[in-house]
């Protein structure tokens, strides 16, 4: 015989100023099988848990029932409440009488009414509950990390650090990702290769963290704790461990007109390369597609010239599963480009580049050895406009957000042009200039007053060239609108920074949420800003939203210690609501038919087939078996089962049709 | 291919050639123009300044009356029609009750369906579905296309080429031999409806766009939009004078240039009705009147 508990929050006013809780309480204890029922103002204090408490205690219940918020909010503080009173925690269940009732409608017997109603559903519901014990798994204390830029690094670094294994896998063939491209950084001008690469040579050398990189997630299975992943590791058609590195390959290659994308294709590279001098690994790659030899057969130079013989032609994909108990997703943004400025002439005018392509220009290493020249005539520009917010924040162009990163950078451009150009003027274009950051409005206000950036607020309508100039014409909007036309000899767009390609197919990998802008989402945008929706993956850097360094490597280390928290147990702990298919007596064994059917649709692989033999080893039946570890208990497989042999733990169908009945 | 046909007002005046030449174009491509019945003006610039039910309800009408005819396309050669009426068609599938003021008004039901299609939207078609055989004197010049302002925007209702960067009638000059110049001015505006208000301010924005199209060389302006047209060829006069310099170049409606390719007499593409004569400096003389000076 059921003993069950109804306990009624008024949450403050949220429920109490719609919903009659004494009312509901009063209703629900007329209930068959209903022993005890009250109304609280706040259910979920101490002094409401108690109550709870000593009901279960001292009226012997068999089930409970809060009707409060919503389970998200508080299902666990009342099942922790129950289980300390002795009652399995999964006897206690919540009916949702404020976001399903008391917020949508209004004060009224109807809504009072709904309230008695939603408890009531409960109540029969929680009569066919039955305990059930949390499953313990395993943990795999191995993180896998996606990308190799500076978030990949900081996460990759943290988590080692802390004792952790950790596998980086990084697409390109050096990590270093774009911070590796940038010339200086703000807001203090220091040399971003001179930060960054004592990191990505801690990363080489620490015996915690098994670098990947020339590789990619090809796909990932399991759940929390106890993920498998399979990794491409692509042929760099060259023995990474007997190259030395000394880089006659790359300096005899004949290939040597290939665009760079290191260098944002303003540089050349050769078919077999090192993206930078301080790439890590510094272990060369065949751009096949480029190679001579793969193109005609013929050349072989590298192959013939390498003293270590590590050439490889012959070297294929190699695909490497590895089991990890959580991933970090750190694979960034990219910036557009091309086609998507017809109006600013971009890919059809050589001097209108894009911000990355400025970070070449000035970088010691890039292109130009850090001189500015122009592209189009290597020419040192006499006039630069820069163009804040080229895409950004432009609902026609489809990216209503902002960037976040292009009013730093350009005005570190601006002021990294005056600083190499001295008798060269440089213009800036913007709306609003977005300084938020420490030492961030300084670092504008020192562009714009010693170093003589002239910033105007418009915007562009239109580039075009004209006896080999560049006519920009926008409007200054502070000065009553004038129109204005500036000669220029090299334009630079802030273009909008976007998901990196790709990002959209490797979140159905990993099974996580993104925006529309392919955006990976977080599990919070306020309080779970490094979790996914997908226990034991997290987010680093600007695969998220677009971030500048300090935010990337916050994260970074945020991710980090989120892993290191769910390695520092042994075992986790799963609720128990899964799928399990039915046992009978023999000869049946079970109502299972063998269709399968649940095998086809299940998401998350969890049906297994299961050969019931007889003692010679017969085979008598195939039926299906759920994985208790895969199933996450979604439930597709109850509602195509033809014979109802799978049942749901928690939600089965007993408890839903009772739940339903009852509304009748 | 057969559509329904809205000349509006201008093609009816100033740009009765933009008409004589469409039609002598449409006969030989195959496509059929279905004149409205009683159509009224659409409003065009003053409609919208003067009373916004009022600038719905005339192109209101325009539309009920061509899905009488039970064509799906409308064709609206003019960019301002054109304007008044793509957009009109976007408010009222937006808002269901001003729909049924206008219908109230119109005392004429609105079902929606009819596609409101600019001209080389409907040339295009016409051109890709391979009805644009014929060329027999390929229009060998190099071409400045002025798409103006409003034929291609705004670009989320035209959807439509692309608004700041448009191809489709360069493409179109290429398909008839000429060379379409790659400028600046294409889209940028060219005074419209402020010709009468402020002539000095149209002829200082059409002495720009003439100065760039002539700067690269080109030998016509080709354009669709019998304003823009008005503007760079009848102000002529007023736009010399704003720029203190000369300007030889012709202005012509895209469907004189195609109708010149495909062979069709000048004087029924009504070249002779414009006050910038039609002289190519490549062939210093008048299409079609040999020997004879303009």
């Amino acid at each position: 015989m059921s003993r069950i508990g109804v306990f009624v929050c008024h949450c403050g006013e949220n429920i109490g100023a719609t919903v009659d809780c004494a009312r509901v309480a009063e209703i629900s204890s007329a209930l068959p099988g209903v022993v005890h029922s009250v109304d609280y103002k706040y259910m979920c204090s101490d002094p409401g848990q108690n109550l709870i408490k000593d009901a279960v205690k001292d009226k012997h219940l068999t089930g409970v029932v809060v009707a409060a918020c919503s389970p998200r909010m508080h299902e666990p503080t009342f099942r922790r409440a129950c289980a300390e009173a002795g009652l399995n925690p999964f006897l206690c269940e919540m009916a949702n009488v404020r976001e399903h009732c008391s917020w949508v409608h209004e004060k009224g017997e109807p809504t009072t009414q709904k309230a008695a109603d939603l408890v009531r559903v409960l109540v029969e519901k929680v009569k066919r509950n039955r305990p059930l014990r949390p499953i313990q798994v395993p943990v795999t204390k191995t993180a896998l990390v996606l990308g190799g830029g500076i978030a990949g690094i900081q996460a990759s670094l943290d988590i080692a650090n802390a004792g952790q294994k950790v596998i980086l896998v990084e697409k390109d063939p050096s990590i270093g990702g774009h911070m590796a491209q940038l010339s200086e950084t703000f807001p203090t001008l220091d040399c971003s290769q001179c930060i960054l690469t004592p990191r990505m040579v801690e990363v080489a050398q620490h015996p915690n963290i098994t670098l990947l990189s020339y590789s990619e997630l090809e796909s990932l299975d399991g759940f929390i704790g106890n993920f498998k992943a399979r990794i491409r590791k692509k042929a760099r058609k060259v023995d990474e461990k007997l190259c030395t590195g000394c880089a006659v390959c790359t300096q005899k290659c004949p290939q040597k007109k290939i665009p760079s994308k290191f260098n944002a294709d303003l540089g050349m590279r050769t078919a077999i390369f090192v993206p930078f001098p301080q790439a890590v690994p510094n272990k060369p790659v065949i751009d096949v597609e480029n190679c001579r030899y793969f193109k005609t057969g013929k050349c072989a130079i590298c192959q013939k010239l390498c003293p270590a013989k590590a050439i490889r032609y012959e070297q294929e994909d190699e695909i490497i599963e590895v089991d990890v108990g959580a991933v970090v997703a750190a694979t960034g943004f990219d910036v557009v480009n091309t086609d998507f400025f017809p109006e600013y002439g971009y890919g059809k005018y050589p001097d209108v580049i894009n911000g990355l392509q400025f970070e070449r220009l000035a970088s010691a290493s890039g292109p130009t050895l850090g001189e500015i020249r122009r592209p189009s005539d290597n020419k040192i520009p006499e006039t630069v406009v820069f163009l804040a917010c080229a895409g950004s924040r432009d609902h026609a162009k489809g990216i209503d957000y902002c960037s976040k990163i292009c009013c730093m950078y350009t005005a570190k451009h601006a002021m990294l042009y005056r600083h190499k150009v001295h008798s060269g003027k440089a213009y800036v274009f913007y709306m609003d200039i977005r300084a938020g950051g420490k030492m961030y409005e300084e670092f504008v206000r020192r562009a714009i007053e010693e170093d003589g950036a002239r910033y105007v607020r418009g915007r562009v309508s239109r580039i075009y060239e004209r006896d080999g100039k560049l006519i920009v014409k926008g409007a200054d909007t502070l000065l009553g609108g004038e129109p204005v036309e500036i000669q220029a000899d090299l334009v630079v767009l802030a273009t909008a920074a976007v998901a990196s390609p790709g990002a959209e197919e490797l979140a159905q990998k990993l099974h996580i949420s993104y925006d529309s802008y392919k955006f990976f989402s977080e599990a919070h945008p306020k309080l779970r800003p490094v979790e996914t929706n997908t226990a034991g993956i997290f987010l680093a850097g600007a695969c998220q939203a677009p971030k500048d360094i300090p935010e990337s490597v916050a994260q970074a280390s945020g991710a980090a210690s989120k892993v290191c928290g769910l390695f520092s147990q042994d075992q986790l702990s799963r609720e128990p609501l899964i799928a399990a298919v039915n046992r009978t007596a023999p000869p049946q064994f079970s109502t299972c038919t063998g269709c399968f059917l649940c095998e086809s649709v299940c998401p998350y692989r969890a049906i297994e087939r299961e050969e019931i033999k007889a003692r010679d080893g017969k085979v008598l039946k195939t039926v299906a078996r759920v994985n208790p570890g895969l199933c996450q208990g979604c439930g597709t497989c109850v509602a195509v089962c033809r014979v109802k042999a799978i049942d749901l733990d928690g939600f089965s169908n007993n408890q839903l049709y009772a739940e339903v009945r009852a509304l009748a | 291919m057969r559509v329904a046909y809205f000349p509006g007002c201008s093609l009816q005046g100033s740009a009765r050639e933009f008409d004589e030449s469409l039609r002598a174009v449409a006969a030989r491509i195959g496509l059929e123009l279905v004149e409205i019945p009683d159509w009224n003006c659409c409003g065009a610039s003053s409609g919208h300044a003067v009373d916004h039910l009022l600038s719905l309800a005339l192109p209101g009408r325009i539309l009920a009356l061509a899905e009488r005819t039970g064509l799906e396309d409308l064709l609206v050669p003019c960019s301002a029609c054109y304007n008044r009426l793509v957009t009109t068609r976007q408010d009222l599938i937006d808002d269901r009750k001003v729909k049924a003021e206008v219908c109230e008004l119109i005392e004429m039901d609105l079902k929606l369906s009819v596609r409101v299609r600019n001209i080389i939207e409907v040339l295009k078609e016409v051109m890709e579905a391979g009805n644009f055989q014929g060329i027999q004197t390929p229009f060998t010049h190099k071409v400045a296309c002025y798409y103006g302002c409003l034929l291609v925007r705004p670009h989320k209702v035209v959807k439509f080429d692309r608004a700041e960067e448009p191809q489709t009638m360069d493409e179109m000059m290429q398909a008839i031999g000429a060379e379409p110049i790659d400028w600046a001015f294409k889209v940028e505006c060219c005074g419209a409806g402020m010709t009468l208000a402020r002539t000095e301010l149209v002829a200082k924005l059409c002495a720009r766009i003439l100065d760039d199209a002539e700067g690269r060389e080109a030998e016509a302006v080709i354009t669709a939009c019998p304003m823009c047209h008005a503007n760079l060829d009848m102000r002529r006069g007023d736009i010399e004078k704003a720029a203190g310099r000369k300007f030889d170049i012709p202005v012509m409606y895209i469907t004189q240039a195609i109708g010149l390719a495909l062979g069709i007499d000048p004087g029924r593409l009504g070249l002779d009705r414009h006050m910038v004569p039609v002289v190519f400096k490549s062939m210093q003389q008048q299409p079609g009147v040999s020997e004879s000076p303009a």
